[in-house]
């Protein structure tokens, strides 16, 4: 056999060692896409069952909204102090200080407030979740649940995503009124404005149209945040190092989605309106 | 596999069979670990499975419960072919089966009174709330946890959550009882106490039992009859004499390494 196909043969073989790892990754990442599918119908499945879990859902409303409060509240401030302050030099430069109000409360409504918003609690909530039932999962807790009769979808993963969905608009709204009060803050360090004629100025501008497809938005975002959450926490392997690894994926996953559904209800809402 | 007489509770009687399993096999990826398993519990029994560490023993009990699906196979409970069986059936035989997992599984996030209320509620569910509590804290002065009720399941030792785990199983009066390890990691002194109250489990819920466990004191304390496991199939079935009598080789090797 003559060096030439002796190194033909070594490359040919090569590549093909390449190809099947290729494909067992492409094989895993598909596999993994149907898995998230199949997880999702489930949810929404067990979501119209009968038996709700409605003490559990009150829980989680408290531990998913109320606990993350004082979290939104001091990125909500600094978010409208630092917007006020980095764009007033420009809007004094112009001669149009006058509209800060407006342009800040817009961009607080439509974009800055739940886009913020949603990734700060991808962090805490998403990442609570996916480690809380990768932990129960590494530790028997969800097959404990289920031969007591209990569907852990319908406990778990339903109140949760329920909880979430509901939570983060609210935590939005409260983060954007913040903001707004931030940005009254800022505006004053420099100037002097009072609190009436800075929201009346802030207001002015915004109609209900603003506000509408900024609020529908962030209950997507809210059940991303807890569907990824929870299917990063129950589809945690095992050992205590896929709870690790289920925290920080739901943290990448659903950050990464909050921006892509948020680039998609802008798309849908420039259509529309 | 090597058989020795047939050892049933109470063999001139005609026993009633609990479960009966056939032909099971499971494996996972290239793995084979179940192969064509045949197995049967009687009213009653207290059948120990012994076996080395990736024998099959847990595969084995979680496929009773259908948290495991088996490949191949039959495994009847109480006259139910588990297999078959639609979601909203399998919760109701799975209502009859108590299942001690080898962590004890407790929920973390709630108290030990909790932990009892969680499948009461959901199983008894005409008990009063004031039937729950007694039925709650008769239980745990079974177990011997009665001063417990509050703690968290971080605060207990392992051996009281251990009992902590075996109370919310048999709060809801099961009929047939899964041990999935029960002694695992346990000195032998708080090990042979959870043996005793396997023992005393069986005498006042009149359960049946499955138990996994690679400890042989925990094997001479509660077993009517033993399954040895090797490599997914069964390797000697008879009773704690016929097994410490054997001659066979591996069956000494694992009886003397763990004297």
């Amino acid at each position: 056999m003559s060096i030439n196909t002796l190194v033909v043969k070594q490359q040919v073989i090569k590549l093909s060692e390449k190809t099947i790892e290729k494909t067992k990754e492409a094989n895993v990442f598909f596999s993994g896409i149907g898995d998230f599918f199949l997880f999702l119908w489930k949810t929404t499945r067990e979501t119209f069952s009968l038996n709700f879990e409605f003490n559990e859902f009150l829980r989680q409303c408290f531990q998913i909204g109320y606990k993350t409060l004082p979290l939104i509240s001091v990125t909500g401030l600094i978010m409208g102090l630092v917007l006020t302050i980095q764009s007033r030099p420009v809007l004094v430069d112009f001669g149009a200080v006058s509209m800060l109000p407006g342009m800040v409360s817009l961009s607080i409504i439509r974009e800055m407030g739940p886009v913020i918003t949603a990734l700060i609690c991808a962090g805490k909530i998403g990442s609570g979740i996916g480690a809380e039932l990768g932990s129960m999962k590494v530790s028997e807790q969800i097959d404990a649940m289920e031969v007591s009769s209990t569907h852990p979808i319908r406990f778990l993963v339903v109140t949760r995503v329920l909880a979430a969905t509901l939570m983060i608009p609210v935590l939005v709204l409260y983060a954007d009124a913040l903001g707004i009060l931030g940005s009254w803050a800022g505006a004053n360090i420099k100037g002097s404005v009072s609190f009436v004629l800075f929201f009346n100025q802030a207001f002015r501008v915004v109609d209900f149209m603003d506000f509408l497809p900024a609020v529908i938005k962030t209950f997507f975002f809210g059940a991303v945040i807890g569907l990824v959450g929870c299917y990063k926490g129950y589809s945690a392997g095992h050992g205590t190092e896929s709870v690790g690894k289920a925290a920080n994926s739901a943290v990448v996953l659903a950050s990464l989605l909050v921006i892509i559904v948020d680039l998609i209800a802008v798309q849908i809402t420039d259509m529309l309106l | 596999m090597i058989k020795n007489k047939k050892v049933t509770p109470e063999s001139t009687k005609k026993p009633k069979m609990v479960i009966e399993i056939n032909n099971l096999s499971k494996g996972f990826d290239d793995m084979q670990v179940l192969k064509k398993l045949s197995l049967k519990l009687y009213d009653g029994e207290n059948l120990v499975v012994l076996g080395k560490s990736g024998s099959g023993k847990s595969v084995l009990i979680k496929c009773i419960v259908r948290l495991l699906n088996p490949d191949q196979g039959t495994i009847m409970v109480l006259g139910e072919n588990v297999s078959e069986l639609k979601s909203k059936k399998l919760a109701r035989l799975r209502e009859k089966i108590g299942f001690l997992f080898q962590s004890g599984a407790l929920y973390d996030s709630m108290t030990i009174k909790e932990n009892l209320e969680f499948p009461l509620r959901r199983i008894k569910k005409k008990l009063s709330k004031k039937e729950r509590d007694k039925k709650i804290e008769e239980t745990l002065e079974h177990v011997g946890l009665a001063d417990t009720l509050h703690k968290m399941p971080s605060e207990l030792s392992g051996g009281m959550r251990k009992r902590a785990s075996l109370a919310r199983t048999i709060v809801v009066d099961p009929m047939i009882m899964l041990y999935d390890e029960p002694t695992t990691g346990l000195d032998p002194v708080t090990s042979g106490g959870i043996s005793a109250l396997i023992n005393d489990v069986q005498k006042k819920y009149l359960t049946s039992s499955i138990i996994i466990t690679h400890d042989i004191e925990c094997a001479r304390a509660t077993a009517d009859r033993i399954i040895m496991l090797k490599d997914g199939e069964i390797y000697m079935e008879g009773n704690i004499d016929d097994f410490e009598n054997s001659t066979d080789e591996v069956i000494q090797s694992f009886f003397k390494q763990k004297a």
